[in-house]
């Protein structure tokens, strides 16, 4: 155990990895770092890259896309994104969904005219089942 | 009494209805089996997320985020999670009908109430009530992705960060178990902030680069993973509730064929009476 660390790389859409590793390298914002059991506590961005996993022999590699990475001395977490981030595309996304408000709001007549209709079929419903009932009565 | 030929037409239409519901009722199931899965796809990275905001609280308490300091609260933000479509029993009435009453005594408190709407229903009912909506979204299908969500997020944060809002609640339905789903309504911002006693050590991380900056992307990413979780789980719900709402609409329809049948049976039966008898009159009058 004590020369192990403890890996999970999760992303917001699911667990990606979860196991234990002896030495991790992840592309860390500042730089690529390798961590081996009971590094420092660390907490860092992640840029897009390679998080390569290594056990015994064998070394296994992930693409994460950006995120966070957090290290205590017995375990590393991954917090990839799925979503390629940047500051002005959020922003783009941003203002679209603001788009998107403004226009739903000023769709106003359309759909008020759909939602008369749908009231107006229900009500026609309420009738036919109401000369339904009065039927099977006679 | 009807003529026989119009009740077997009824028969065969309620058929064909029920034949649709049935289906439909069959395709809720097996979606509602994969959006379970996603919901719980999801967990791992919010746990893990959350851990980490534990952390870092902790370790430099005298810092405080602006996500997460308490205001007196003048303006509310709503973001509420419906469907896209219909179907779907009384799932999205309820939570509108939670989401209303929120509103509503939020109002009575003097508060101004913004909303940010994900789903096609809630753009739909919420704009009559006429209130200012920042920001929505819609159609995103059985699979939401986080891609689509962050900009209709990011909206409400920034209004949050700027002080339009001094406080955002996440309206959205809980998947208790198949039959039974609940609406939801949790505090987004400020960050609610419980102190845990297991991490009662003091130690710090190594940053880099600053703590601010680490702690604002980790807190924005938290703030999408927990609407992620919501519009995953609202999948869920509504698969769930189409798949109940579906199964009693095909036994309705499989009782009302039964009722008609019976009918039909009788009108038959009549019909065939009343054709020999009138032949036995007509040979008894000769």
């Amino acid at each position: 155990m004590a020369n192990t660390i403890h890996l999970d790389i999760v992303s917001a859409e699911g667990e990606i990895f979860s196991g234990d590793a002896d030495m991790v390298f992840v592309p860390a914002s500042e730089g690529e770092i390798g961590i081996a059991p009971r590094h420092a506590p660390l907490l860092t961005t992640l840029k897009a890259g390679e998080v390569r996993v290594k056990t015994g022999n064998q070394e296994e590699s992930f693409y994460v896309g950006g995120g966070a990475l957090e290290i205590q001395p017995h375990r590393v977490t991954v917090l990839a994104d799925t979503a390629a981030r940047a500051h002005d595309l959020d922003e783009a996304a941003a203002l679209a969904a603001k788009q998107r408000a403004q226009e739903a709001m000023a769709d106003k007549g359309a759909s008020i005219s759909l939602a008369e209709a749908q009231a107006e079929l229900a009500r026609a419903m309420a009738q036919l089942r109401a000369i339904e009932r009065l039927r099977k009565k006679r | 009494m009807a003529g026989a030929k119009e009740i077997r037409g009824k028969i065969s239409s309620i058929k064909n209805t029920q034949k649709i519901t049935k289906a439909m009722e069959m395709v809720a199931a097996s979606k509602m089996r994969k959006a379970q899965d996603r919901m719980r796809a999801a967990r791992p990275y919010a746990e893990k997320i959350r851990l980490v905001i534990g952390h870092l609280r902790k370790a430099n308490p005298d810092y405080k985020h602006p996500f997460m300091v308490e205001r007196p609260v003048k303006n509310l933000g709503l973001i509420i999670i419906s469907t896209d479509r219909g179907l779907c029993g009384a799932l999205n009435t309820n939570l509108f009908k939670a989401a209303v009453t929120t509103i509503r005594t939020a109002q009575a408190r003097g508060e101004q109430v913004q909303l940010c709407l994900i789903g096609t229903k809630a753009v739909q009912f919420f704009r009559r009530l006429g209130l200012p909506v920042l920001s929505s979204t819609a159609h995103l299908g059985d699979k939401p992705h986080i891609a689509d969500l962050i900009g209709t997020i990011k909206v409400m944060l920034d209004a949050f960060r700027d002080a339009k809002i001094d406080r955002l609640i996440l309206a959205h339905n809980v998947f208790v178990n198949t039959m039974t789903q609940r609406a939801e309504l949790a505090q987004l911002l400020p960050v609610e902030t419980r102190d845990e006693a297991e991490l009662q050590k003091l130690w710090d991380y190594i940053y880099e680069p600053s703590a601010r900056d680490l702690l604002d992307g980790i807190l924005m990413r938290y703030m999408e993973s927990q609407v992620y979780q919501g519009a995953v789980e609202n999948v869920a719900c509504e698969m769930a509730a189409r798949m109940v709402a579906m199964k009693s609409a095909s036994d309705n329809a499989g009782k009302l064929i039964g009722e008609l049948q019976l009918i039909y049976n009788k009108a038959r039966q009549a019909a065939i009476t009343k054709e020999l008898s009138e032949i036995v009159g007509g040979a008894a009058a000769v």
